[in-house]
């Protein structure tokens, strides 16, 4: 079986948001992923790395995000680690997106993006260490850009 | 450096947007500086023409989200137009085609405009 690992880190700024795509793309394209899948990682990490410059780090951009792409025969792994405040996803329900539109209200759709588009989206907190990790098998029985239904799982234990 | 950029056009009394890149937290900053414009100027029938949009993250749709209610009390409407695919899915992924007039292309959003004003 084979298995790599390719590493970035970045400042906490979403300036570089832009560069962990064309960081993500780069591998998973190599790797021969899918159109769909790779556009599905893409944003999926997007969303978590903007979350954790928004939530984790309150917008502070002197703190730094680590990425990690893992690629394996069957599936492709990113995990992303951030020392900001811990996720929590137990109050975590699917956004209504009338209710927001009502309150002018324009967040909460980055989880819910996430979960649609990989196989397992989990949060892990050790110690001052933030975790999460995104992962799409390769063969999985539902691409959800077109609209599957994958399942998640997530641990919100802080 | 900024990979996403808002054109303004004006076709009769509808005002258009041409967005063009990436639209993500950095870069959402500028279509809320756009839409407000249309505000501030009082368009709100807009035209959102995404043909050269090559990717949205929930950033960006929040912004849409953010503006449509305040533009549809004043009588006008925010219809999205011209689509690429991939970025039509991501749209998708949150229910949006429910509480957006998406259509293939921008003279379809312009017509709807003209023939509700005629009615």
């Amino acid at each position: 079986m084979s298995r790599s690992v390719h590493t970035l880190s970045i400042p906490s700024s979403t300036s570089h948001l832009a560069e962990v795509r064309s960081f993500v793309e780069a591998y998973a394209r190599e790797a021969a992923f899918t159109d769909d899948a790779i556009e599905s990682f893409k944003i999926a990490v997007d969303e978590a790395c903007t979350n954790i410059i928004k939530h984790a780090y309150q917008g502070d951009s002197s703190h730094k995000i680590d990425l990690a792409v893992i690629i394996e025969d069957e599936r492709f792994t990113v995990r992303i680690r951030d020392e900001g405040r811990a996720f929590k996803l137990h109050g975590y329900s699917r956004p209504d997106i009338f209710h927001l539109a009502k309150g002018r209200r324009a967040g909460g759709l980055g989880v819910h993006i996430m979960r649609q588009l990989m196989d397992v989206v989990e949060y892990h907190t050790r110690g001052n260490v933030n975790e999460v990790t995104l992962v799409k098998l390769r063969n999985g029985t539902s691409s959800a850009v077109q609209g599957g239904e994958p399942t998640s799982q997530d641990d919100g234990e802080p | 450096m900024s990979n996403f950029s808002v054109g303004f056009r004006t076709n009769n009394h509808i005002q258009i947007l041409d967005l063009k890149g990436e639209l993500d937290a950095h870069t959402a900053s500028e279509l809320e500086a756009a839409l407000q414009k249309c505000q501030d100027d009082e368009h709100n029938l807009i035209v959102v023409n995404g043909e050269n949009l090559q990717y949205i993250s929930s950033a960006g749709l929040g912004v849409f989200m953010a503006y449509i209610e305040e533009v549809r009390e004043q009588g006008g409407d925010i219809k999205i137009a011209a689509l690429q695919p991939k970025v039509y899915n991501v749209f998708d992924l949150l229910g949006f085609p429910m509480l957006f007039d998406i259509v293939n292309t921008e003279e379809e959003a312009v017509h709807k405009f003209e023939s509700a004003s005629e009615a």
